[in-house]
């Protein structure tokens, strides 16, 4: 999606606080560009490489801070014999020296061994591919529906700036974006879960599914109960899409070029649609991806109060042990989407603006 | 802007049919959605059942805690434990009138005259889903399992560390020895097997059964399905040797949040709604008066104690902690006790919810419950207490404020658990209380109470253990052999304490195998702790749980006059609930689904309309 030819005056004003270099644009052989931007994709993804790397470090000392014992935990409150806890530890590994455990755990992480909860006595891996579906959907869908939404109402408010439409829009999408979402989860199963009055529960009040199901029933099963949640995410998200698209787009619209296009001829919808909007679009589009990496890592308070199967339960789970191998895991997987997300975002920007990256 | 009413001219022919377009697709999707509404109610009354097309009875429980395994020798959670019980019978199993044991898959059995050996007469009729016999030699295997394979003995592996061997010398007949006399002989609380299927099990560690389905047993129930953090599905064992349930199937479904919990129950998407671990006084008002909902406020099996620090020290003599010396003075915990007002407890904190505490065991459990007796009990006078301290030498100085005998006047930390509304609450209300006696106090909220108590650095903290029918467990954690047996270790005690009396009177028990004589041994025991002053019960919260009434029609508490439903020490409730003849369960959910999800889709259809319309008359005029 290039931004159609903004000419040499236009590349003068600097749009989505990007750092322009002064100058024309766009210049020289077109193998020099993709040399260039391979040495700069390369660059970033050096970068993401040693914030993993960082972060599997971080992660392990990171939760062995945490106060608690995992074995005590788990035998709290249980007829146990000193022989079994020490079976315990041994189990967990953690009868071995701090190094120990160390090296074991960054050797087998480098060969995609998570290793075994203690509570759930499966692979941390099994786990999260157990869960991560489950958040994907939720999320997922969530995603593309309030940033679609954000996005259609953002240039709808910037285009009619000032008037009653845009005054409504913001002013609505600032209340739900500053609404907790567990309260706004729960009023939503109150009301179209449970049903209020003469609105009718036409909705499950948890859970992913039902249960007993198969095939097309089953898909159809899963969507009635991601309705819900799905309605509070958006709710609550579309706000911070919708704010920046419009801001990014009001920054547009004083732009010289507009005028131009203007002089021309052409009709209003088109110079906002073809011309404003891509190039507003630059902020939205960082946001997009650093929310993408967002949603990966369960949004937990809505899943909590829609018991749905997903990370972000998973992990508040792992935590009140603490679980270490899972917790450590599920650190390493929500800080990676975050990681990789933010250097797809980076590799993306410059094929949108090729002032950038250079 | 301006730029509107450049085009206004060119734009009014195509503005019209838009807008009418508009109008029309928004007034289709409000009619639909109308529609739907309409439908919905009078197909789907108040319950809302998935299974219901079939004429199946479903019975859904909502659980706060996710299932941490399916495995009888790894599961620990309450959930998963209560869920195994219905899938594997016990030994013996516990009378839901008074908890005395009963038969379960042994049907007689008897010590021998040295108290070593005993011998249980294994039932003929029970069967496992599969058609084969259950026989001695499960249970043989089962222990032995337990005794030598340390994966395996994980969850259970307590109930046999006193087993020396466990033989099965007919398929009727299962002989274990033990090592040491052991009252707990009628309380072996270990899901049996069937070894035919477990035999082929490497790994215990890995093993959480949950792969393949039905899981094969010979409870009441049979394990169906499984989705890890959402539900578990048991179908009714019709062989069960003690009768079919009337339910067809039980589901446990996994709520996160338990005021959605609640809201199911109100939609009647849930049956049964137990809380975590009982529902709030807020939840419970709210539900008390609606139609089709029973409260069931009962008699709990917790108690709620006050426990206070004896001075830590390790089996091999050596003290540790820093716990307040002048607590070692009997007087001086009595005072701190008698200046506790139960009764405001009671009411102001649990709101009704609970019983006010006297012996160690809760009075559900009629054959062990003790009370003080007049002269004996600490009532709630704060002169008398007063008057203690003052004999004690912790006199009053000019501030008002009791002095110790360093001249420091007497302030007490307190631990409380940060996640326990409960514990706040009344660490409030010591306080004030004991403020007016001239103590002072701090409360130390915690997330991890369990570091600071185990190093023994605390003067008093909340404590409580729900107890099971036998009470052995939560009499040998104030043994001395249940002391660390160094600083640096852990051990099973819970408050440090160690009496010499308190000690020959377990002993004495352990090896007791007449039922009443052993109930008369555990009562000395109570009165000893009692007067010992260093753990006394304030509180026995109730079980505070919620059931549709149009959807069970009855089902058994625990005790039988009243007690709880979830959590029993048996699968009682379960197994004897009653289905409510509801004839209203005709697949109305199904119909609720598709037309939620036409309307849906209708509305989505318009909107899609809608913007194509648009689209299409921008083309019109383009340049």
């Amino acid at each position: 999606m290039q931004p159609t030819a903004p000419d040499a005056a236009s590349a003068a004003v600097d749009k989505a606080a990007v750092p322009v270099p002064a100058g024309p644009a766009v210049r020289g052989p077109r193998a020099r560009t993709t040399t260039a931007y391979l040495r700069y994709g390369a660059g970033k993804a050096g970068g993401a490489a040693v914030s993993l790397l960082a972060v599997l470090v971080t992660g392990f000392f990171l939760f062995r801070l945490i106060p608690g014992d995992p074995v005590k935990t788990m035998t709290g409150g249980r007829p146990i014999s000193a022989e079994q806890l020490a079976a315990y530890r041994r189990e967990f590994g953690l009868d071995l020296p701090v190094w120990r455990q160390f090296t074991d755990y960054c050797g087998k992480a480098l060969t995609g061994d998570l290793g075994t909860s203690y509570q759930f006595r499966t692979p941390v891996v099994d786990k999260i591919g157990e869960a991560l579906p489950n958040t994907l959907l939720l999320t997922g869908t969530a995603f593309v529906l309030y940033t679609a939404l954000g996005m259609f109402l953002g240039t709808r408010s910037a285009w009619r700036h000032g008037k009653i439409g845009d005054k409504l829009n913001t002013g609505l999408a600032l209340t739900l974006y500053s609404v907790p979402s567990f309260w706004l989860g729960l009023l939503v199963i109150i009301v179209f879960g449970v049903g209020l009055g003469p609105v009718p529960g036409l909705f499950p009040t948890g859970g992913m599914e039902s249960g007993g199901k198969e095939g097309f029933a089953y898909v159809l099963d899963v969507a009635h109960h991601l309705v819900l949640p799905v309605l509070t995410l958006v709710a609550v998200e579309y706000g911070q899409t919708l704010l920046v698209t419009r801001s990014a787009l009001l920054d547009e619209m004083g732009s010289d070029y507009l005028t131009t296009a203007r002089a021309k001829g052409l009709k209003d919808d088109l110079v906002r649609r073809r011309h404003a909007v891509p190039n507003a679009l630059l902020p939205t589009v960082t946001l997009v991806f650093v929310n993408l990496g967002r949603t990966v890592a369960g949004v937990i308070l809505v899943e909590t109060v829609f018991s749905w199967p997903g990370l972000g339960g998973l992990f508040y789970q792992a935590l009140s042990v603490p679980d270490l191998p899972l917790v450590q895991g599920l650190f390493l997987f929500f800080a990676s989407a975050v990681i990789v997300m933010n250097t797809l975002a980076d590799l993306v920007y410059p094929l949108l603006d090729p002032r950038v990256g250079r | 802007m301006s730029t509107q009413d450049q085009h206004g001219t060119r734009r009014s022919h195509p503005r019209r049919p838009r807008s009418h377009t508009a109008r029309l697709v928004a007034a289709a999707g409000a009619a639909a959605l109308t529609f739907s509404a309409g439908l919905a109610t009078p197909l789907n009354p108040a319950p809302q059942r998935a299974e219901a097309a079939q004429g199946k009875k479903t019975l859904t429980v909502a659980v706060a805690q996710s299932v941490d395994s399916l495995s009888p020798f790894l599961a620990v959670r309450l959930v998963s434990t209560s869920i195994l019980r219905l899938t594997y019978e016990y030994l013996t199993d516990y009378d839901p009138g008074d908890a005395h044991p009963v038969p379960g898959l042994a049907t007689a059995w008897q010590p021998s005259p040295d108290k070593l050996t005993w011998t249980y007469t294994i039932r003929s009729d029970a069967k496992w889903s599969d058609g084969q016999k259950v026989t001695a030699e499960d249970a043989a295997w089962t222990f032995n399992k337990l005794m030598t394979d340390e994966a395996a003995a994980t969850a259970n592996g307590s109930f046999v560390t006193n087993f020396r061997k466990v033989t099965a010398p007919s398929p009727t007949k299962l002989v274990v020895e033990l090592k040491k006399p052991q009252a707990t002989m009628t309380a072996l609380d270990v899901p049996i097997v069937p070894e035919h299927i477990w035999k082929d099990v490497k790994d215990f560690s890995k093993f959480n059964n949950d792969k393949s389905f039905p899981v094969v047993g010979d409870g009441p129930f049979v394990l169906s399905d499984y989705k890890a953090d959402s539900y578990v599905r048991l179908k009714a064992n019709k062989n069960f040797w003690r009768g079919a349930p009337k339910f067809d199937e039980l589901v446990f479904k996994y709520y996160k949040d338990q005021d959605a919990a609640v809201a199911a129950l109100r939609k009647g998407e849930v049956s049964f709604v137990a809380g975590a671990p009982a529902l709030t006084p807020a939840q419970a008002a709210s539900l008390k008066g609606q139609q089709d909902i029973r409260v069931n406020d009962a008699p709990g099996r917790r108690f709620y104690a006050l426990a206070t620090n004896p001075g830590a020290q390790a089996k091999n003599g050596k003290k540790f902690g820093d716990g307040d010396p002048s607590l070692l003075d009997q007087r001086v915990r009595h005072a701190l006790f008698m200046a506790v007002d139960r009764k405001t407890i009671i009411d102001k904190v649990f709101q009704g919810h609970a019983v006010e505490g006297q012996g160690y065991i809760p009075p559900r459990f009629s054959t062990y419950f003790w009370k003080p007796s007049a002269n004996q009990e600490l009532t709630y006078d704060p002169a008398k207490a007063a008057q203690l301290l003052d004999q004690a030498g912790y006199k009053k100085n000019a501030d008002g404020k009791r002095v110790g005998k360093d001249g420091k006047p007497l302030n007490y930390r307190v631990l409380c658990h940060a996640t326990d509304p409960n514990d706040k609450a009344v660490g409030q209300y010591l306080k004030e209380w004991w403020a007016k006696l001239g103590v002072g106090m701090t409360l130390d909220c915690l997330d991890n109470v369990t570091d600071p108590w185990l190093a023994g650095k605390y003067d008093l903290a909340f404590d409580g253990w729900s107890v099971n029918p036998d009470p052995d467990f939560v009499l040998s954690i104030h043994t001395c052999a249940a002391l660390p047996a160094t600083p640096k270790d852990t051990g099973q005690t819970d408050n440090f304490i160690c009496d010499k009396t308190y000690d020959e009177l377990y002993a004495k028990q352990l090896a007791e195998y007449d039922s009443a004589k052993r109930a008369d041994i555990v009562k000395q025991m109570e009165s000893r702790l009692y007067d010992l002053g260093y753990m006394n019960v304030m509180a026995y919260p109730n079980a505070v749980e919620a059931y549709r009434t149009d959807q069970i029609k009855s089902i058994e508490t625990m005790p039988k006059a009243a007690g709880n439903i979830y959590g029993q020490d048996g699968y009682w409730s379960w197994w004897s609930a009653v289905p409510a003849d509801s004839g209203s369960s005709s697949g109305g959910s199904s119909t609720g689904v598709v037309v939620g999800v036409v309307a849906g889709v209708v509305v989505l259809a318009g909107a899609g309309l809608l913007f194509a319309r648009r689209r299409r008359a921008t083309a019109d005029d383009r340049e």
